[in-house]
């Protein structure tokens, strides 16, 4: 396997904190399980993520001992909800680094976060009286990538549709790399929002964005960073990234599903208009108008997932209990390791980064001309399950020329035994197709 | 190994060596001819489907694709089945069809009704897979609709 060369004088191997990965699998019920008379290979992760016991427990704790609704009682039971549901709030501020923790506003997942932005610009772009920098015409343009996932296009199609702003992606570089190299044409004083993948969910690219940071503030744009697959695996920090939104989603960080996360300055969030209209998101109520809560409540209309929040806060306690940079420096291995493994499979492609630097433990690939859908149901017959298909980023997959690739993606549990069974099933593959 | 059930030696033959492969025009000027392309968004599969009708006999059904081993066998045993029968024969093999993929696995097949079509009884099993095996059929049915004919017991009671 490669052995990463770290120069002197900069950390080394034996300093980076590590975790005993054996402990790690026994708090996920889930990995007991038997598929197809085989051990369960779960090699989806970047999809979606396993629960540990500490995260099932606090979720059905909740609901045997402390349900009741938010921010609208003063009975008991009604404080310790609020309490609870405000609690994940605050670990979940501190584990990104927010300034503040009115800075993160509860959503259903990231693709509600990315839409709860692009309907904030949509609903003051017709009002002469709201923040110039939410205020999108003719002339104006939003720029993405290539390489986002269907839920960072989408809404900025529809937005660009109603607004009658432009479009416009950066290209992707044959390594899967973002194509920067038109940075200064492409982000110009016309752009209002730069909003990008921060780790690609397809390819496994992790984007430095320094330059484009800057680039953005050159112009006076905002700057969103989709960092679904980055929270879950790597420290984040939003004061150091200097970004003004940051998007991610509970499920895939050992969190439940129907929760996510919407990080923004809090002078922007204060300065967007309301996108949802209900319950909890009011300042005050008249038959004729409305005033709105301040952010996070503004965003938040109606009864949010209180359950789901607090067992999201339990996985940030679990994960930052084991430490995001062992965990990344975990993953970092397993990737240098599968690599390694996938290259001897005769007649396999990999798509994106083929280097463990700058790139997460998320490969795509492809065997031969076997079609991904034979690909994975041979796998899963063993077992080994990983996605096929698009991966919701259909352009990258355009981009590489071909209908649908097949994905392995690690986490903390994924083991290098795991990889061994992936690079087995897919000498079966070939049996089967070849 | 419950693998074999799926991929079927037939269905890998038809993979392998797919017949009839490739979009054609009509022998005939005077055909009517329709066409159809239809897409599995969940994972990109794409099949396009051509038919050439008089009106009571498909003369020829052409298609180009591309898409997992179920979804190319099936136009592959599509075009096999179909390929120069009249509407009516048609209408009973496409609905046999239809109703062998959504029967999860419990309706036995037909062997003189669904030929090698038979070999998709175990694709029935994996709701995943029903799509890319029924994906060429459905084309058919739109393609022969845009032809005049329609090859759904209701089109044809209609
Ligand atoms: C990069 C990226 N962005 C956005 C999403 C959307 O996440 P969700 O479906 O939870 O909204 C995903 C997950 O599929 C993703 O990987």
């Amino acid at each position: 396997m490669t052995t990463i060369a770290i120069p002197e004088g900069m950390p080394q191997y034996d300093d980076v904190p590590r975790f005993d990965v054996a402990t790690v699998r026994a708090d996920f019920p889930i990995l007991d399980r038997e598929i197809n008379g085989h051990r369960l290979v779960y090699l989806d992760s970047a999809n979606t993520s396993h629960k540990p016991r500490q995260v099932l427990d606090v979720l059905a704790e909740h609901y045997a001992r402390h349900n009741a609704n938010v921010s609208r009682s003063v009975h008991t039971l009604g404080t310790e909800a609020t309490e609870a549901y405000e609690g994940a709030r605050a670990k979940i501020a501190a584990f990104i680094n927010a300034p503040s923790v009115d800075e993160v506003v509860f959503t259903k997942n990231s693709t509600e976060a990315i839409n709860l932005v692009a309907y904030a610009f949509s609903n003051a772009s017709p009002r002469a009286d709201a923040d110039p920098r939410f205020r999108l015409g003719p002339g104006d343009e939003i720029v993405i990538s290539e390489m986002e996932h269907h839920s960072n296009i989408v809404p900025w199609q529809l937005l660009a549709e109603r607004t009658g702003a432009t479009l416009r992606w950066f290209p992707v570089t044959d390594h899967g790399r973002l194509d920067e190299s038109g940075l200064d044409d492409l982000v110009t004083e016309r752009t209002k929002i730069v909003s990008l993948v921060h780790t690609s969910n397809i390819l496994g690219t992790v984007n430095a964005t320094a330059r484009i940071t800057q680039r953005v503030r050159e112009v006076g744009a905002l700057l969103l960073l989709d960092c679904s697959q980055s929270v879950p695996h790597m420290p984040m920090d939003v004061v150091d990234y200097d970004a003004d939104f940051i998007v991610f989603t509970g499920h895939k960080m050992c969190g439940p599903t129907g929760i996510g996360v919407l990080w923004g300055r809090a002078e922007l969030l204060a300065a967007m208009p309301p996108v949802l209209g209900g319950g909890s998101m009011i300042e005050t109520v008249t038959m004729a108008r409305s005033t709105f809560a301040a952010p996070p409540a503004r965003f938040e209309a109606g009864t949010p997932p209180i359950a789901e929040a607090v067992a999201l806060g339990a996985a940030v306690d679990y994960l930052s209990g084991i430490g995001m940079r062992a965990i990344q420096w975990h993953e970092k291995e397993l990737t240098a390791y599968a690599l390694d493994a996938l290259a001897t499979v005769p007649g396999l492609r990999i798509f994106g980064p083929n280097v463990p630097v700058g790139r997460g433990g998320t490969i795509s690939f492809a065997l031969g001309d076997v079609h991904p859908h034979d690909v994975g149901q041979v796998l899963d017959s063993l077992g080994v399950q990983v996605r096929v298909g698009h991966h919701c980023a259909k352009p990258v997959c355009t981009r590489f020329g071909v209908p649908a690739m097949t994905r392995a993606s690690f986490y903390l549990y994924t083991t290098t035994d795991e990889i061994d069974s992936l690079v087995a099933g897919l000498e079966q593959v070939r049996k089967v197709f070849g | 190994m419950q693998l074999d059930q799926l991929y079927q030696e037939i269905i890998l033959d038809h993979y392998k060596h797919p017949h009839g492969r490739g979009l054609r025009d009509a022998a005939d000027p005077a055909a009517r001819v329709g066409e159809a392309h239809h897409v599995n968004p969940t994972c990109g599969d794409e099949i396009t489907v051509r038919v050439a009708t008089d009106g009571k006999v498909f003369t020829d059904i052409s298609y180009d694709g591309m898409g997992c081993s179920i979804s190319q066998a099936s136009a592959s045993v599509l075009h096999e089945l179909l390929r120069g029968r009249a509407a009516d024969d048609v209408a009973v093999v496409h609905e046999a069809f239809v109703e062998l993929m959504s029967g999860r696995g419990q309706v036995t097949p037909d062997e003189e009704v669904l030929g090698d079509g038979v070999a998709f009884a175990g694709v029935a099993r994996y709701p995943a897979r029903v799509k890319c095996a029924l994906l060429s059929w459905m084309a058919f049915k739109d393609a022969a609709a845009r032809a005049g004919v329609g090859v759904s017991p209701t089109e044809v009671e209609a």
